[in-house]
């Protein structure tokens, strides 16, 4: 049974396959609107995430299938010690594909193994969000017009935010990318990615704290939070806190044509200011996020034969 | 220091010294109740030092367990005095059950029923990583 725990899973023709079927639906919605009637996805949420359900169960809807599932811990099974296991089993037997949200790492891999039905994974812990890189992929795709040969900066917390790591991960799969890395010393790229991806690969890559310095290079800046927790003191968070920062005036200097995209929520790290700028596609990414994610369901569906 | 020699039996020869006993534990040898030696930091031309196990009895080894702690071992089956088999042994391909994954935030940290199952991800390094969150095995010790 073919199911998406790491964005590895799918080779670059599948998602080439996916963007290029994303594509079709903006195009043609109406084409798409009944292609999952009488189909459930079941919404296995063991912690919140409101905009990844809610981006799951709209790409349902729009399909013209159903939804079913729960959106915390407390109101599921699992608050009865039942094991992720047994959910899967269980849930299988009312739905036709699962997308699961889970805090421990790998739980998804261990529905897959035990559900007769596709499993999407919608993020686990820290791990992987492979349907947040397939929405990256698919904005920068529609944004830059291509997912080779451009250069994006990553900017913020770049030790602990998963989408920075999977996206890494994923354009490693594409010619002539150049990455920056822009962030404190406190909050740098880990070196196993950037030795098992970066390195591994050959993809050209420079690290900087300066944002102002590299902007004019960037085709894509990806932004992150910069959170108060991840640092040991105070007073350096309240340093560095504003220096990543994207404002009106940082932009100066950049592309006429540069995308910046960001995970959200947001809190602080771009102002609102840029809202309105046509650079900014992080609402439009939100979008992005529920065509992928159908285009997604009709593949698993599909390759499982229930659709 | 003279042992016994091994009429039908098994003698695991080049483990790195120190980890003898780390390959005793995890084969469960503790469990036998035949003859059987531990010899620490035995000369060796190759490795300088080694350790040996020597069990007087024709069990069968979990091969993936040895290959995990000491890749460099020959195993050697000693059948009416004579070795009559040398096995080499390699990195396996998986672990299942040999080494747990200290990652406090996988799901086998709270699904106890679950194999703890690791896999070779670099073999030059020998670097094996948890299969649910890919967490890198602790170094051996």
């Amino acid at each position: 049974m073919r199911s998406l725990i790491d964005i590895l899973d799918f080779t670059p023709e599948e998602i080439n396959e996916l963007i290029d079927t994303a594509n079709d639906i903006i195009a043609y919605p109406d084409k798409y609107c009944d292609r999952c009637k009488r189909k459930k996805l079941a919404t296995l949420f063991f912690e919140p995430s409101t905009r990844t359900r809610l981006s799951f169960e709209a790409a349902m809807m729009e399909l013209g299938g159903n939804v079913l599932g729960f959106s915390e811990a407390q109101s599921s099974s699992s608050a009865k010690g039942e094991s992720v296991a047994d959910t899967a089993k269980t849930v299988s037997c009312y739905a036709d594909i699962i997308a699961m949200r889970h805090p421990k790492e790998g739980a998804p891999l261990v529905a897959a193994m035990n559900a007769s039905i596709p499993v999407i994974n919608a993020g686990d812990g820290g791990h992987n969000h492979p349907t947040q890189t397939l929405t990256d992929l698919l904005t920068i795709s529609r944004e830059v017009g291509r997912l080779s040969d451009f250069t994006i900066g990553f900017c913020g917390d770049l030790k602990f935010g998963r989408t920075v790591h999977s996206l890494i991960t994923a354009l490693s799969r594409y010619a002539g990318i150049k990455v920056i890395l822009i962030s404190p010393e406190e909050l740098k790229l880990p070196s196993y990615v950037r030795k098992d991806v970066l390195d591994k690969n050959a993809i050209p890559y420079v690290e900087t704290s300066s944002l102002e310095s590299v902007m004019g290079e960037l085709d894509v800046l990806y932004m992150t939070r910069v959170q108060r927790e991840r640092f040991f003191n105070e007073e350096d968070y309240l340093r560095l806190k504003d220096s990543y920062i994207l404002t009106p005036e940082k932009l100066e200097s950049a592309k006429e044509r540069l995308c910046i995209m960001h995970p959200l929520p947001r809190v602080n790290e771009i102002s609102t200011a840029i809202d309105s700028d046509p650079r900014a596609a992080y609402f439009r990414q939100v979008n992005y996020g529920k065509y992928i994610r159908m285009a997604l369901i009709l593949k698993l569906l599909s390759e499982a034969g229930r659709i | 220091m003279k042992v016994d020699e091994i009429k039908n039996g098994i003698v695991i020869d080049h483990i790195p010294a120190g980890r003898g006993m780390q390959l005793y534990e995890l084969l469960e040898l503790e469990k036998l109740d035949c003859h059987l030696a531990i010899i620490k930091n035995a000369l060796s031309r190759k490795m300088g030092k080694k350790d040996i196990i020597k069990i007087d009895s024709t069990i069968s080894l979990n091969v993936d367990i040895v290959g995990y702690i000491a890749p460099t071992v020959t195993i050697n089956i000693i059948r009416e005095g004579v070795i009559c088999e040398k096995k080499k042994v390699s990195l396996p391909e998986t672990l299942t059950n040999v080494i747990k994954c200290k990652n406090p935030r996988c799901i086998t940290s709270t699904e106890q029923e679950l194999d703890h199952k690791f896999k070779l991800t670099d073999r030059d390094a020998g670097v094996y990583r948890c299969i649910y969150c890919e967490t890198k095995a602790a170094d051996k010790k």
